[in-house]
C-alpha cells in the first residue's frame, strides 16, 4: 500500500503542465505532479512516485549524505577487520 | 534502479549489522515496532532479520490499512458495487480481502464489474469512458494515498464529472499509534517511524511520542539499508540517553510534510468522530469523511450502506498480532484455518500484514537455514 | 472507546474454516521424543502437515485464480480433474504425458490460449499457441511432430484478423518443424467468447533412454534458466494499456525445440527435467520439483536475469518477477558436473543467450523453494495465490 518508487522526470507534458512523464527503469508513465506546485520538479529531478502521483522531490543532497554515512560505515568495518587480522597475525608471532 | 539498488547493498549491511550488535547492551533485549506494512513487507522479503543479533526483534503493527478495514466495510462496500449500473474501481490489494460474504474477487466471479486500478486518477479515466454508469473507487489507505484521492476528486469536480464518487476509508496513523502506546499489553523500546506517511504529515506530528511516553522513533525508508540504519540510529539513541524524533528518509521526507497535499487533504475530507479498526475497535478521530462541499462525490450519501458489523471469529488473534502482543505463528490458527489462500484476520488479508509476510516469506527454521546456505556454499 | 452497536453478524465462511481446523491448535505439544525442538518449529510441522493434506476446492465459483498458474489452479487440477479422471498416465502432471505406441513412446500434451489483447509486440495468441505446445513436447524430451488446433470464435471476430493469426501460425509451425493435421471450429454468439480462443495439442516421439521427471531432482543438482525472466507476462499487461505504462518490450515467445536439442545432445543423460515456464513464472516450476522430488531449491535472487525493464514495471506494481509468465524460456535441472557444459550448450543457441545457473537443489528443508535475497537474507518463495496478472496466455 505504501508502495513508492523513485523515478526520473523526463519532461513535463506540454498540454497538462500537472503532468509529467517520468521513467522507472525502463518503464514511462504520466505522472500527476500536482502535489508539488510549491516547488516543481524539472526535467532530470526524481521524485517518489506513489499511485500515479508525485509525493515529494528527492533531494540528492540529502541522498548523498545518507550514502557517505553507509560507505562510511563500510569503510570502517572494512578497516576493522583489517585490523583484527593484523592483530591475529601478530599474536602467531 | 537509482535510489533503491544502493540500498540493498549485501558489504553495506554486513557493516551496519557488526555495528548494530556492536551497540547492543549485554544481557538487554530491544524491542522496536515498525508500524507501516511497507517496512513489514520489505524486512521479509529481503530477509533483513538475519542481519539483526538474537537481542533486537522487530514487532509488527498496524500501518496496514487494508488490514485493519473491518470486514463489515468491505461487505458495505461490495453492497456498493453490486448496485445497479455502478463499476467499482480498487487497488489491488484490496481485491481478495474477506468479507462477512467474501471479497470483490469473489463478487466479480459472480458477476458485479469490480476493475483493479492503479491510481484513483485511472477510475477517473473510467468513469469519463462510461457515461452511462456510476464509477465509485475505493478510497482506502493512510495519509500517504489520502492526498491523491482528494487530488482527484478535486479534479473530478473542476471537470464537472457527475458519474464519479469515492467510498472513503481513509484512516489515520497516529491515532493508530497512540492506541498502541495506551495499550497496558506492550513493551516497546522505540518506533520504526512510517517513510511515505511521512512525506506527507512530516516528522512533527511524532513528537508527542518521545515528549508524552519516552520512546524514540526514527522515521525510516522503505529500502532494506534505510530499516538497518534506523535500527542503528534508534540504539544510538537509547545508548547516548537521547529520546527524540529523527528522519532517516530525509531524502525523501521533509520534516515539514507536503503543504500542498495537507490542504488537499482538509479541502475535501473532515475528521470521522470515530472509525473502527479491525483488531484495535473504535479510535476517535483517526479517519476521513467525504466534506459536505464535495457531496456529489461521496458514495456513503449516493447510496444506502447495509452497516453491519461483522464480528471476526473468536479464535481470530489479529488484535494481539497487530498490537505486537504475539508473532504470527503464535496465533492459534496461523497456517491452519488461516492462510494466504484462505484469511480468516487482517493480518494475512494482504501481503504486508504480518502473518502473510511472516508465512509467504519467513516460514522456515532459521536454524536450519543457516546450515542449508552454509551447505550451498561449500557445494 | 465505545460506540452504540448497528446489527452485528459472523463471517459463516471464517468460522466454518476454524471449526474444520479443531478450533485452532491450542497448546502445542511436542510429541514424544520432540521435546527439545522449539515451539515455533512444532507450529511450522503442523503447518507442513496442513498443506500436505488433501486439496479441496471451497469455492463455490470459478475465479481467476483458477486460472493463474499457482496455488488455485493446482487445488482445482488435483480436486476436480485428476480426482475424476485419475490414472497412471495423469499422475505425473508433467507439461506432457508419456504414452506408448507398440514399442515407440509418445509425449502427449495440450493447452488453451485465451490472451487478451489477442496482438502483442513480440507475437499474436497463433504464434503463442504453436509455440506453447511445441514447447511443452520439447522439455518433455520429445521432437514435437503433429499439432491440432482448435478454434473457438466469437460472431463478429474480423476475418481479416484471423487470417493473420493463422498465418503466423503457419509460420511457427514451420519454423519449429511441426505439421498442423487436424483442427476444429466452433462459432459462438456475439457476447459469448473474446473475440478467438485457441486450442492446441500436440504428439511428438521421446528417443529411448530419456527418462525425465522433476521427481527425479536430487540434492546437489543446478538449477538453470535459460533467459530474462517475466517478459511475457509484463509486455501483455502493458499492451493493455489499463496502466498506461510504456516500455520498450517484446513477448519471449518462441518454439524452444532447437535449444532443447542443443542441450540434451551435449549433456542429455545428466538432465533431470526441463520445464516451460509460462503463466505462474519460473517460481511455479521451482514448488513443482521441490514438491515432486520432495528437495529443497536454493535460488540466488542476484542470479536470476530480469530485463531492466521488467523490473521497473514490477517495482512500480509490487509484482515479484519470478511469478510472471515467460513463454520461451526453459528451467531445467541437471546433474552438478554436467552443469557448465549444460549452460554452454544453451548459449550456443540465441534463444539461450542468457541462460545462466540460478540455484541448486537441497536436502532440506523438503518442499520449500528458498531464495537467498540480493541482500543477503533468505526467505521462501511459495505458490502463487490469486492472480496478479490475468489471462496472459
Amino acid at each position: 500500500m505504501c508502495l513508492g518508487i523513485p523515478g526520473e522526470v523526463i519532461e513535463i507534458l506540454p498540454d497538462q503542465p500537472d503532468l509529467a512523464m517520468v521513467e522507472v527503469s525502463g518503464v514511462k508513465r504520466a505522472i500527476n505532479i500536482g502535489l508539488l506546485t510549491d516547488d516543481p520538479p524539472i526535467p532530470g529531478d526524481w521524485i517518489l512516485i506513489h499511485v500515479g502521483f508525485a509525493l515529494s522531490k528527492i533531494d540528492e543532497q540529502e541522498a548523498k549524505a545518507a550514502m557517505d554515512f553507509l560507505i562510511g560505515i563500510g569503510q570502517a568495518y572494512d578497516d576493522e577487520i583489517a585490523a583484527l587480522l593484523e592483530s591475529r597475525i601478530d599474536e602467531r608471532q | 534502479m537509482r535510489f533503491v539498488d544502493e540500498y540493498r547493498d549485501a558489504e553495506k549491511a554486513r557493516a551496519l549489522a557488526a555495528k548494530i550488535a556492536a551497540l547492543c547492551e549485554p544481557g538487554r533485549h530491544y524491542k522496536f515496532m515498525e508500524v507501516c506494512g511497507g517496512h513489514t513487507h520489505t524486512i521479509y522479503k529481503h530477509g533483513l532479520e538475519d542481519y539483526l543479533p538474537e537481542s533486537v526483534s522487530l514487532v509488527h503493527g498496524p500501518g496496514c490499512p487494508v488490514c485493519v478495514l473491518p470486514m463489515g466495510r468491505v461487505d458495505d462496500a461490495i453492497a456498493l458495487a453490486e448496485q445497479p449500473d455502478v463499476i467499482m474501481t480498487s487497488f489491488g490489494d484490496m481485491m481478495r480481502v474477506p468479507g462477512g460474504r467474501g471479497s470483490f474477487f469473489d463478487s466479480s466471479a459472480a458477476g458485479t464489474d469490480i476493475r483493479m486500478v492503479y491510481s484513483p486518477l485511472d477510475a477517473l479515466k473510467v468513469a469519463r469512458q462510461n457515461p452511462d454508469k456510476h464509477v465509485i473507487f475505493m478510497a482506502i489507505g493512510m495519509e500517504t494515498t489520502t492526498p491523491s484521492t482528494a487530488m482527484t476528486v478535486l479534479r473530478a469536480a473542476a471537470e464537472g464529472i457527475e458519474n464519479f464518487s469515492i467510498f472513503c476509508n481513509h484512516v489515520m496513523i497516529v491515532p493508530a499509534i497512540k492506541a498502541i502506546l495506551d495499550s497496558p499489553d506492550l513493551r516497546l523500546d522505540g518506533f520504526i517511524g512510517p517513510g511515505h506517511v511521512s512525506t506527507v504529515i512530516g516528522c512533527r506530528p511524532y513528537e508527542y511520542i518521545p515528549a508524552e511516553y519516552g520512546k524514540p522513533i526514527v522515521t525510516a525508508g522503505f529500502e532494506p539499508l534505510d530499516i538497518l540504519q534506523s535500527v542503528y540510529m534508534l540504539l544510538q539513541q537509547l545508548a547516548e540517553g537521547r529520546c527524540e524524533v529523527e528522519n532517516q528518509y530525509s531524502r525523501v521526507v521533509p520534516w515539514d510534510g507536503n503543504t500542498v497535499a495537507l490542504r488537499a487533504v482538509s479541502e475535501v475530507m473532515e475528521l470521522r468522530p470515530y472509525f473502527e479498526w479491525r483488531g484495535l475497535g473504535f479510535i476517535s478521530h483517526s479517519a476521513l469523511q467525504v466534506r459536505e462541499k464535495y457531496a456529489a462525490f461521496d458514495a456513503e450519501r449516493h447510496f444506502a450502506l447495509p452497516g453491519v458489523r461483522v464480528a471476526d471469529p473468536k479464535a481470530c488473534q489479529c488484535g494481539e498480532v497487530l498490537k505486537g502482543v504475539l508473532k504470527p505463528w503464535e496465533c492459534k490458527v496461523f497456517g491452519t484455518a488461516c492462510t494466504p489462500e484462505m484469511p480468516i484476520g487482517t493480518c494475512m488479508v494482504s501481503s504486508e500484514g504480518a502473518c502473510a509476510a511472516y508465512y509467504n516469506f519467513g516460514r522456515f527454521s532459521r536454524q536450519r537455514i543457516r546450515e542449508v546456505s552454509i551447505e550451498s556454499s561449500r557445494a | 472507546m465505545t460506540h452504540p452497536d448497528t446489527a452485528h453478524q459472523q463471517a459463516d465462511w471464517a468460522e466454518a474454516a476454524v471449526a474444520e481446523h479443531d478450533g485452532g491448535h491450542t497448546d502445542v505439544h511436542a510429541a514424544p521424543g520432540t521435546e527439545h525442538t522449539s515451539r515455533e518449529q512444532l507450529v511450522l510441522e503442523r503447518i507442513d502437515r496442513a498443506r500436505r493434506a488433501r486439496p479441496r476446492v471451497r469455492e463455490k465459483l470459478i475465479t481467476l485464480a483458477h486460472g493463474a498458474g499457482g496455488k488455485a489452479t493446482q487445488s482445482l487440477i488435483e480436486a476436480v480433474f485428476l480426482d475424476a479422471f485419475r490414472n497412471p498416465l495423469l499422475e505425473p502432471l508433467e507439461d506432457a504425458a508419456t504414452v506408448t505406441a507398440g514399442d515407440a513412446r509418445l509425449a502427449f500434451t495440450t493447452d488453451s490460449y485465451v490472451v487478451s489483447p489477442l496482438f502483442f509486440p513480440g507475437g499474436n495468441i497463433g504464434d503463442l499457441a504453436v509455440n506453447g505446445t511445441v514447447n511443452d513436447l520439447a522439455v518433455s524430451g520429445a521432437k514435437p511432430a503433429h499439432l491440432s488446433a482448435g478454434f473457438i470464435l466469437e460472431e463478429g471476430f474480423p476475418v481479416e484478423d484471423l487470417r493473420r493469426i493463422v498465418a503466423s501460425m503457419a509460420a511457427a509451425a514451420t519454423a519449429a518443424g511441426v505439421s498442423i493435421v487436424t483442427g476444429d471450429t466452433k462459432v459462438v454468439q456475439r457476447g459469448k467468447g473474446d473475440g478467438c480462443y485457441i486450442n492446441t495439442a500436440g504428439v511428438g516421439l521421446i528417443p529411448d533412454g530419456l527418462n525425465l521427471g522433476v521427481a527425479t531432482a536430487r540434492p546437489g543438482d543446478v538449477v538453470i534458466v535459460s533467459g530474462p525472466v517475466g517478459d511475457h507476462g509484463i509486455t501483455i499487461l502493458l499492451e493493455r494499456g489499463e496502466l498506461d505504462l510504456q516500455a520498450d518490450l517484446v513477448s519471449d515467445t518462441a518454439p524452444v525445440h532447437e535449444l532443447v536439442h542443443g542441450l540434451l545432445d551435449a549433456v542429455g543423460p545428466d538432465v533431470r527435467a526441463m520445464r516451460d515456464a509460462t503463466r505462474g513464472g519460473v517460481a511455479t516450476i521451482l514448488n513443482e520439483v521441490a514438491t515432486a522430488a520432495g528437495v529443497a531449491v536454493v535460488v540466488e535472487e542476484n542470479a536470476v536475469p530480469v530485463r531492466t525493464e521488467v523490473r521497473g514495471a514490477c517495482e512500480l506494481l509490487g509484482i515479484d518477477p519470478l511469478y510472471v509468465a515467460c513463454e520461451g524460456r526453459i528451467v531445467t535441472i541437471v546433474d552438478p558436473g554436467a552443469a557448465d557444459a549444460a549452460v554452454a550448450a544453451l548459449q550456443a543457441h540465441p534463444l539461450g543467450a542468457g541462460a545462466t545457473v540460478v540455484g541448486r537443489v537441497a536436502a532440506d528443508p523438503p518442499g520449500l523453494v528458498l531464495l537467498k535475497t540480493g541482500f543477503g537474507g533468505t526467505r521462501i518463495i511459495d505458490l502463487l495465490v490469486g492472480d496478479p496478472l490475468p489471462r496472459i496466455c
